[in-house]
Formats: C-alpha cells, structure tokens, sequence
C-alpha cells in the first residue's frame, strides 16, 4: 500500500525551476532519507508536499495522498489535511512552537481542530501523547511553555504535535540538526520506533549521511533539484554509483584521509539557483565530466530492460542518473 | 581509521619539541565558575548555577586540543575563561606561564594578539556593514599593529584560498564556507600563537565542512598554531585534536590522547556519548539501545 506518491514535481523560485522533476513513492511503514547539500531543493519539495510555500514559488505536477492531488487543493482543503494525515516536524523547534501557549494546549489544537474533539477530551489525549514522545511527568509538562523546555523536550512536544492525528505521512526535515548527540540519538529512536508502531511513512530530510544511516531503509540523493541516485540505504551508501553520492559520502567519512593527511571534498560549491549547468547538473563539479556529459542522464537502472524514464520510482529501485557510473567497489574510502 | 593514525603519527613530529618544553601555553587550574540566576522571589536571591566545577586543564604548545560536551556542558563558559573574555569565581589561567585571570584589560593586549578566536555562525560573527578587506585588517588596526594592511590581508586571504579580489566585498555576498574562511582570516590577522575555535564547522554542509577541516589543519602546520576545538561533534574532534577533554555538568570527566579515548573509553558517560554518534554503518539505535541499557 502506497502513502504518498509524489510524480514529475517541479517548484520554481520566481519562474527558475528549483526542483526539476522529482518522482518518488513512499511506501507506508517505510522510511525514506532526502539527503543532499544546501541549496539542492530538499527543503523546497518538503515545503511544496505541505503545501507551505511561500509566495512566488509555485509547484506543479503531482502530489497524490489517498487518490487526491494536494497541489489541486484550495487552502482551505489544504489546512484540512496538514497537520492530519500530512504531518511536518521543522528543524527549529522554538520557532515551530507558539511561544504564548501552554504545550498542552498546542497538541489539543490540532486534535479539536482536525478530530472535532471537546477540549477535555483533547488535553487528555495531548497528555497521552506527552507520554508517547516520553516526556517526563506529562501532566505537568504540559502545562509548561516552550521556553520552560530545553531543545530536545521542545522537539519532542513537536512530534506529538505531529503524530496528533495519525498521520499517514510525516515529513522531517533536519529533525535533529540542533540537537546533542545523545538527544539527537534519542530523537531519532523515538522516530523510528513511532513509525514503526503507526505504519506512517517517514520522509528524514537531511545533510547528515549517518543520521540517513541510523534511520532510513531508502535513500534519495538529490542534486541540483533532481534526484541524480535512490536505492536502499545499505546499497547505496556501499556501493556509490552517481560520482555526488560519493563526494558526499567520502566527505563525511572524517576517519579516512589521503596519504597527505587530507580529507576527501567535493571541489567547488553549490551554484546559485539558475546557475546549475545544462545537461548533467553536477558536470561542473564532476570528475568524471566530459562531452556526453552536455545531455541530461535519465534516472535509470543498471539493467538495459530498465533503462528509461523512471515515472514513479519502485520502493527500494536501484537507479542513478549517471552517464559514467562508478562500478561496485567503494570509491573514496 | 589508518588515515587518523598517520596524521596524529605526522603531527607528533613537528609538535614533538614544543611539548617537551614544558609550561603549558594555556593552563587553567581549578576553575570554578558561578552564575547566579534571576531572581524569583523578592525576599530572596536567584539560585546559583556552577557552570564549571573545579576544571583544570593545560594546552601544550603546538597541540590540537579538543574540548567536547553537550550544551549545558561548560565547555564553551571554559574556552571564554581561558581566552579572559570572561573571569572565573576561582582558580587561575595562565598564559605562556603569566596569570591573566583577574588581570586588567588594558595589561592583557599580549593576550588579545596572541589569542584569537572563531565562532561557530560567520554570518553572526562578521560585521554584516564591513568589507572584507577592513574586517580582515580590523585586528590590525585595533592592536596598532605597524605594517602594510592592503598587503597583509592578500596574503591572508590567499591562505584561506580566496583571491585577493574579494576585499571590496561584503559578508552576505559569500557562501557560509567563505564566510567561515574571512573569519579564519581575521583570526590569523595579528599572527596569533593559539586559535580556539568554538563549533567552527558545525553550520556547514559535510563537502565544505571538510575543506574548512583540510584548511585548519593546514593553517595549524604552516602558522605552527596551538588549536583548541570547541565541539558537540565527535567525529570532527577526533579528526582534528591529538587530545581531548570530555566535560560533562561542569567537569572534565575523562582526558588523554584521543584515539585512546575513542577506542578505550574509561567512563560512563564518555561511553554514553561515543554510543550516540550516528555512523554510516547505521548501527546507531542498537549501538544506543545497549549503551542506554
């Protein structure tokens, strides 16, 4: 059974396209990483998943929950399903609270709001789910306001938020990034475990590799607002085929260095939106660029039967969009 | 794994002699510092919060020295302790063998040139109204530093690897990388002894992330720079630090030459905190379920 269904998604920032494309399935009970650096259009397709984004960015395409196209919905249809079977957690927990509002009180919200519940029941509920998140002694948390509560309380109080109403998808981006290891640690056990037990689909959206590692069964790796590779995390992070999963992996891998001394980097930066080459977008960066490099790879596989336009990507598809893909052994190890 | 080993094996031969030499460059001795809380009652005052307990540490010359710990830790109050920008309620800090803690300001310009710093957030740290050129040659001017300023700051940027053209330019026009690079640049500005640098990469993607750590480590050999790491994050520290302190709620609990501390943890809590660091294996939550057990 599929949760959510995103296909040919394209966001453009003030008419530049700033996610070309994007197709991608997510299986329920599934957990899927969106990883790639700043300014690859990760944050961008969360937002348009929600339906958050801001004005003069536009989406189009399709993102199909439940057989309905939530780029078709008007706002009002929208707010209906936000924070019901489509449900967001934000890096910043501070600023994804209501500074004003006892905790308690927020999780009730969404519950009296999308659940139709009386207020006595719903602060209940939003106790039970203090508990849920394990927060100690709920009943007094939940009296508390965002300021009384430290990083990791805070992002907890979100995820309950968030897991209010069921939902049939939950986006996460950079979850943890604030956070210290161990909360981070726990946070991400939490994650996993109320997944899991919910038979939600988790999207992790996030820069850090390991954090993908400890979590996802699946990975996108999207560059340039394409996903230039997806497959199963083990197989992916192993085995590298697009030559930008491999920069990122070689340098996030702090324990191998060349015989200078030096740690593996990717050579020159993100270009600006609009500046990405044509073709391969990852050709100016790419060791391995040359002139095929001018047509743009298709996302395929590695079997020739495979090869071509993958619309909707298969759960756990191996496929790169790559004209020069590395071969099996590791590189950058 | 080998790598870390080559490099620690590298660095012992230029550190080797500095070492021996005996006073510490940075010392401080049983560093307590006291904070008191806002009020809460009229009657009486706010609580008192030990934000370190007894700390005693000492940077040899020529080191890498990593400072790791959760926030609340005390490790960042201890980098602003030992750089004087902040005074302890007791013990001493000393530099180069000479007491600063407790010393005026004004008898302290030694220490300002000899020690600088880098913040975690170069968008928060550099002026966002300056030019580059004058917030690299900005240090010059403030320690009255008598040479050619236009000069000094092309051969500081081109340490950094920015060209030399950049100097008209302001803070928002650069990517978090170069921002991350200008403030490295200002650091180096008045040729100091000993950089402490305080998260300086954790707000960056991983691919710039390690050029800034490549850039560190470089400066570190060729300005022969004692460096002390301030960081949550474990795998950073371990690349970079030939030894570390752990703190925890105010105290050092474990300290010694890093890769024994990561491969022979003597305590629970410095065990508690390498089980918590995600790996690419991705064995994180069964790792942390059996730590936590």
């Amino acid at each position: 059974m599929s949760g959510l269904t995103v296909e040919n998604l394209v966001v453009e920032v003030n008419g530049q396209p700033a996610v070309r494309g994007v197709s991608f399935e997510l299986d329920s009970g599934g957990r899927t990483g969106l990883i790639g650096e700043s300014g690859c259009g990760k944050s961008l397709t969360a937002l348009a998943l929600m339906g958050l984004l801001p004005h003069g960015v536009t989406a189009s395409g399709s993102v199909l929950l439940d057989g309905r196209n939530l780029l078709d919905l008007s706002d009002k249809e929208m707010c209906r399903v936000r924070g019901n079977s489509l449900a967001m957690v934000f890096q910043e927990p501070m600023t994804a609270l209501n500074p004003m509002m006892r905790v308690g009180k927020q999780i009730a919200e969404s519950l009296r709001m999308h659940r139709g519940m009386d207020r006595a029941a719903a602060g209940r509920r939003a106790v039970e789910l203090l508990d849920r998140v394990r927060l100690p002694e709920p009943e007094q948390t939940a009296r508390k306001y965002p300021h009384q509560l430290s990083g990791g309380q805070r992002q907890r109080v979100v995820l309950a938020i968030a897991l209010a109403c069921d939902p049939v998808v939950l986006v996460a981006d950079e979850p943890t990034t604030a956070l210290d290891v161990t909360v981070q640690a726990q946070m991400l056990r939490l994650m996993d475990e109320l997944v899991r037990e919910e038979g939600a689909s988790l999207l992790l959206i996030t820069h850090d590799l390991p954090v993908v590692a400890s979590v996802c069964e699946e990975v996108l790796v999207m560059y340039g607002g394409t996903i230039v590779e997806t497959g199963l995390v083990r197989e992916v992070f192993d085995a590298p085929r697009h030559h930008y999963t491999a920069g990122l992996l070689a340098s996030t891998a702090l324990d191998s260095v060349d015989g200078s001394g030096r740690l593996a980097t990717i050579p020159g930066r993100v270009p600006s939106l609009g500046q990405f080459p044509d073709g391969c977008v990852y050709r100016n960066r790419c060791p391995r660029a040359d002139e095929v490099c001018v047509a743009t790879p298709l996302l395929s596989g590695d079997e020739p039967s495979l090869t071509g336009d993958l619309a909707v990507s298969q759960i756990g598809r191996r496929a790169f969009a790559c004209h020069h893909p590395l071969h099996d052994d590791r590189v950058g190890a | 794994m080998k790598g870390g080993t080559d490099r620690v094996a590298g660095s012992d031969e230029v550190t080797g002699p500095d070492r021996t030499s005996g006073t510490p460059i940075l010392e401080g001795v049983d560093l307590v510092r006291e904070y008191r809380m806002p009020r809460r009652s009229l009657r009486e005052p706010g609580a008192v919060v030990r934000a370190l307990d007894g700390v005693s540490i000492a940077i040899e010359e020529g080191e890498t020295f990593g400072i790791v710990g959760e926030s609340g830790s005390g490790k960042s109050t201890l980098s602003r302790i030992l750089m004087a920008l902040d005074q302890p309620t007791e013990g001493t800090v000393r530099y180069a063998g000479r007491q600063v803690s407790g010393t005026r300001e004004r008898r302290l310009r030694f220490l300002r040139r000899d020690v600088q710093m880098i913040l975690q957030d170069p968008m928060s740290s550099l002026n966002p109204r300056m030019r580059v050129g004058r917030l690299i040659s900005e240090p010059l001017s403030a320690l009255g530093i008598d040479c050619d300023h236009r000069d000094r700051v092309g051969e500081l940027l081109n340490a950094v690897g920015l060209s030399d053209d950049v100097v008209d330019r302001y803070p928002h026009q650069f990517s978090g990388g170069q921002r991350q690079r200008i403030a490295i640049a200002r650091a180096l500005a008045p040729g100091p002894r000993v950089i402490v640098a305080d998260e300086p990469v954790s707000a960056l993607d991983v691919s710039v992330r390690a050029q800034i750590l490549n850039l560190l480590t470089d400066l570190a050999e060729q300005f022969r720079l004692t460096l002390v790491m301030v960081s949550h994050d474990l795998s950073v520290v371990r690349y970079l630090c030939d030894r570390i302190a752990v703190m925890h709620q105010g105290r050092i609990v474990e300290t010694g030459d890093t890769e024994q501390i990561y491969s022979d943890p003597q305590q629970a809590y410095t065990r508690k905190l390498l089980a918590a660091v995600p790996t690419l294996e991705g064995d994180l939550l069964n790792r942390y379920a059996r730590s936590d057990a």
